[in-house]
Parts: structure tokens; sequence; C-alpha cells
């Protein structure tokens, strides 16, 4: 079943998989953020945010995902001791206070962060539909929100989303100071890293996963990416990341069925 | 003598008798989870039509799309909550733009219940700013100016959430006394006392019935969510919010009081693959919808025999 069996007394950086460099990528995600509730919605940022409670940011506070919140920092699927209670309705208490830094996916972003994971088509006959909106209005608008990719594309990243779920920056009123909390810190996908600090608030690349080329990426992105060109590779994982991510967080590899 | 409180136990047709076209029903629980079913298979079968619904949808929404009851639907998600997580009647019934969409944040929908359960004609939100939620409003989503500046002068501009108003609430629970106490034993209340607060007429269903003694000795006194003044009427329907769950589905929650059943993930898989082919849909609907919730149970507890049998 696991596709990366690797034996727990020998970490080799060198051996890094992709999947292992977009964990990292969404720890450092929560770098700073103290503590406030990590809501990763995928399994790899899920591994991100448990890597960095376990390594630099031992405050946040992590869910199962339910209702319940840990204590302790389990492996991807495992429960554990818990410490507290967040059913739904305090969760919306929570995105309200601020104090939470969500990773959504995205069925489609744009370059200034615009994110769509509701329905493709017109509103009221879409040609696909997916969850509606969500909580992603409220996410965007409320407290920090990034966003995991799994397979970078033309597709995904787009001109213009169909549906905006995700607030981006060029929706942003300044007259309006009910819109002073957006902020969208980070995308990471399969292929790099990136945040929307490019001329007018777009989308810019911080680094590209070791063995991605700058074409890659814009073959499979549909606008154009600032700083691309210059963008340096992602940081080598320390030998206690790799051994947390193999041997403690995910020992069953579900990292290398999310990316490959 | 000591004048009798009142008994509201009642059938499911007690209550789909109380029930007009045209009317906006808030449905309880969230996504597949704890969804009062029996009472949602209730209405799917009955003539009433043209309905707003206001729901955290799950198969409760796509159940009456696929009967062909709901007119608009108000609602912050549609979501099976496991593979393939879309439903796929709901999908139907957008992607043929049979039914109007009011798609708003899930925070909005607490938002809208908490106005209409104190009478406030809106209350304000940060949620909806900014994202394509008041183009789906198609004009009724209105905003609100603060009449207190910031520190630096400035006014902050937010929604108007307008109360979400309900002629009528479903919810399941998992314990309730025949007068409309009732209480949850898993590991969240959902919003269902803020579907009842919302509307006129509450219909509660619950998979065990018991004296009011035995309710508050069950549970701790935090789990007893509604009280008489939230409830009309009680329908005792075990299993009721199959192929949802009741109770806990966390085992992290630990050890719980009896009554729990786990979300019937190979049943919800057999509802979305049925869907795909109108043959399929045909027998489903013959063998699972056309029939009263007694049949239903039958129904389910034969199908799951026969899934065993085929291991």
């Amino acid at each position: 079943m696991s596709t990366s069996t690797t034996d727990p007394t020998t970490v080799d950086s060198a051996d890094t998989t992709r999947a292992e460099y977009c964990v990292i990528a969404c720890a450092e995600i929560f770098s700073g953020a103290g503590e406030i509730m990590a809501s990763p919605m995928a399994p790899t940022p899920l591994l991100g945010a448990r890597l960095a409670r376990l390594t630099t940011e031992p405050d946040l506070l992590i869910t199962d995902g339910e209702a319940l919140i840990f204590a302790d920092t389990p492996a991807i699927g495992k429960s554990g001791a818990i410490e507290g209670w967040m059913p739904f309705r305090k969760v919306f208490d929570v995105v309200a206070s601020g104090r939470r830094h969500v990773v959504m996916g995205a069925n489609q972003i744009d370059r200034h962060g615009n994110q769509n994971l509701s329905a493709f088509g017109p509103l009221q006959h879409p040609t696909r539909q997916m969850f509606g909106v969500r909580g992603a209005p409220g996410n965007t608008i409320n407290h920090p929100t990034s966003y995991w990719v799994a397979r970078h594309s033309a597709r995904v990243f787009t001109d213009n989303v169909d549906i905006v779920s995700g607030v981006g920056y060029d929706k942003v009123d300044p007259e309006n100071p009910a819109f002073r909390f957006l902020n969208i810190p980070r995308v990471v996908t399969n292929l790099g890293v990136f945040d929307f600090e490019g001329p007018g608030h777009t989308m810019r690349a911080l680094s590209l996963h070791p063995g991605v080329t700058a074409e890659e990426v814009a073959e499979n992105t549909g606008f154009e990416i600032a700083d691309l060109e210059s963008a340096p590779a992602t940081r080598t994982p320390s030998d206690e990341e790799l051994t947390l991510i193999r041997d403690v967080l995910d020992p069953k590899g579900v990292r290398n069925r999310e990316v490959r | 003598m000591t004048p009798t409180p009142t008994d509201k136990t009642s059938s499911l047709d007690d209550v789909i008798g109380e029930l007009r076209d045209g009317m906006t029903i808030g449905i309880g629980g969230w996504g597949s989870r704890r969804k009062p079913m029996a009472l949602v298979r209730a209405l799917a079968r009955s003539d009433v039509k043209d309905l707003t619904v206001v729901t955290y949808g799950g198969p409760d929404l796509g159940l009456l799309c696929a009967a062909g009851k709901v007119r608009r639907a108000y609602y912050g998600f549609v979501s099976l909550d496991s593979a393939p997580f879309y439903d796929p009647w709901f999908a139907h019934a957008r992607t043929s733009g049979a039914i109007e969409a009011r798609e708003m944040d899930e925070g909005m929908v607490k938002c809208g219940l908490e106005a209409a359960a104190a009478r406030l004609p809106f209350l304000p939100i940060r949620a909806g700013l900014g994202s394509d939620v008041p183009t789906f409003w198609d004009g009724e989503l209105e905003t609100v100016t603060s009449p207190y500046p910031d520190a630096d002068g400035r006014t902050e501009t937010l929604i108007a959430m307008p109360a979400l108003k309900l002629d009528a609430a479903f919810v399941h629970l998992d314990l309730a006394d025949s007068r409309g106490n009732a209480a949850y034993t898993g590991v969240d209340p959902y919003f269902d006392d803020l579907y009842c607060a919302a509307a006129e007429r509450r219909y509660l269903e619950t998979d065990q019935l018991v004296s009011t003694e035995v309710l508050v000795k069950s549970v701790p006194t935090q789990r007893m969510l509604l009280n008489r003044m939230n409830v009309d009427r009680v329908v005792h329907t075990p299993n009721g919010a199959h192929f949802t769950f009741a109770g806990t589905a966390s085992e992290a929650s630990g050890p719980n009081v009896h009554g729990d059943y786990a979300r019937d993930e190979k049943f919800q898989q057999f509802y979305v693959e049925s869907a795909k082919d109108p043959e399929k849909w045909a027998a489903f609907s013959r063998r699972f919808l056309e029939v009263d919730e007694a049949a239903y149970q039958r129904a389910v507890t034969e199908w799951q025999g026969e899934q065993e049998d085929q291991k």
C-alpha cells in the first residue's frame, strides 16, 4: 500500500520526495502564526500544520476535523488526547474572531487570489456543481486564508474564476474598513510556493520545488506569475522534519497519494 | 386534579398533514450528519410542492430535489461528507436550472437563523462581502453601514443578513420525551435549536422516545438542546436519520449512550450510484422511497443483509 517505506534509522534528505517538499511548504504557511486555530482542509496541508506544531509552532490549535480539539499531534487519520470542544457553530465564532488560518482547496484561482469551489458556469444554471461557496467568503474576509493545489494546471490557475467563493485582492473596497482583514499569505502547489505580493497584489513565485522549471509552471498557469524566472528552489527539509513526516505523522505515505 | 401537560407524540402523517405548498422549511443537521431523514422521506412522497428549503445541505436536499419538491434553496453548502461528496440530485437540479439558488457563506446561515430567532429583520455580518454571494441573491441581499465610526472616523459597511424565517423546521435528536424536551448524544449539536427557534411550526423526530426522567438522567444537562417551548410535534423514528449518522461518529469522543449509529456509507454510495441511471433510480425509488417509513427500514435491513451475503 505504501509507496514510500523508509528505514526509520536512516533519514536521507537527498531522496526527499515532491510530496515532502509540499509538506514542509505547507508547514511554513503557519510560521509565526502563534496561538490560533490551524484549519487545513486536505492531507498535505494537514501534515504541514501538524509538522509546524511539532517543530516551531507548538501553540497552534488543531482539531479532528469534526468537533474536538486535539491536545496531542497524532498521525494523519489517528485520534489522540483532546483538550477542548469545537462544534461547527463555535467554528463560526472563531472565524469572526480572526484567530484562525485556513488552508482551503480550489477548483479555480485567478491572479488576484479570487477562488472558486462552488460550481462552474452561470450561477443559476451551472455546467458542473461542486460544494457551493461553503465557508470561503467568511474565511477570506475574516482571517488568513492560504490555498493548496495538488495538481497545478492552467485549468485551476485561470484568468477569471466562474464564481467568487474566496475573495481576492481586487475585490477589496479600500474605503470600507470591513475589508481590512483580507489576507492570502500563500498558495502551495505540487510545483512551488507562491503569494500575492506581485505588482498590484498579483500572484508571485516564492520558490519552485527542486526539479520544477519556470517553463513548467508557466505552461500550467493561465496568467503571468511575477518573479517566476528568479524564484529559488524550495529549501531542503531538515532531518528532523523528514523523520517527523515519514515516521510520526504519515508512516503510511498518504502524502504520496495526493502528490505524485 | 393536576391538568396533564400536552403530549406531542405524532406520526409522520400528522406532520405532513400540517404542511402546505410553497412553505419555507428549515432542515436541521449538517451535510450527511444527523439529518431528519424520516421526515424528509415523508415529505418527498407527499403531495406538498413548491418548497423553499433552508439547510446545511446533504442528501436531505438531494432527495427533495429528486422528488421535484424544491423551488428555491437557501444553503451554505451541499455535501455528502464522504466520497463522491457532491450530491447527485442537487447537482442535477442545479445544472438543469430547476431550482433558484440563494447560496451563501456557511456563517450567514447561522446568522440568518439567529436573526429570525431574535425576531430581528437582519443581523450584520462580514462574510459575503466581495464574494459572488450577493450576485446569487439577485438584489435580495443588502448592506448596512455602521452608525458608529471607527477611531479613524471611517464607517464599516457590512452584509445585512436578513432573518431566515421558517414556516416549519425539521430536526432529528437522539433522545426526546413526549413533550418536546430533547438531547443530542454526539459531539455536535449542529444548529437544530436555531432552526426550531426560527420556525413557526417545529417538528422533532427522535431515535429514542423516553420519559422525562430517563432523558435527564441519560445525558449531561448541557446536551439538552431543545425544551418544550421550541417543539410542536414529536415523532418516534428509530434509525430515522439513516443513511446519515446519529449520535457520535468519532472514536475520539469515546463511549457514548446507546443508540448511536454511524453513517451508512455503503447505502449512501448506493444512493449516488442509483442516481446515475434512470432505471436504477426507478428501482431505488420503488424499493426505498415509494414506501412508508417502516417499510423503508425493513428494506434497508434487507439490503444490508444482501451486501453481507455478497462478501
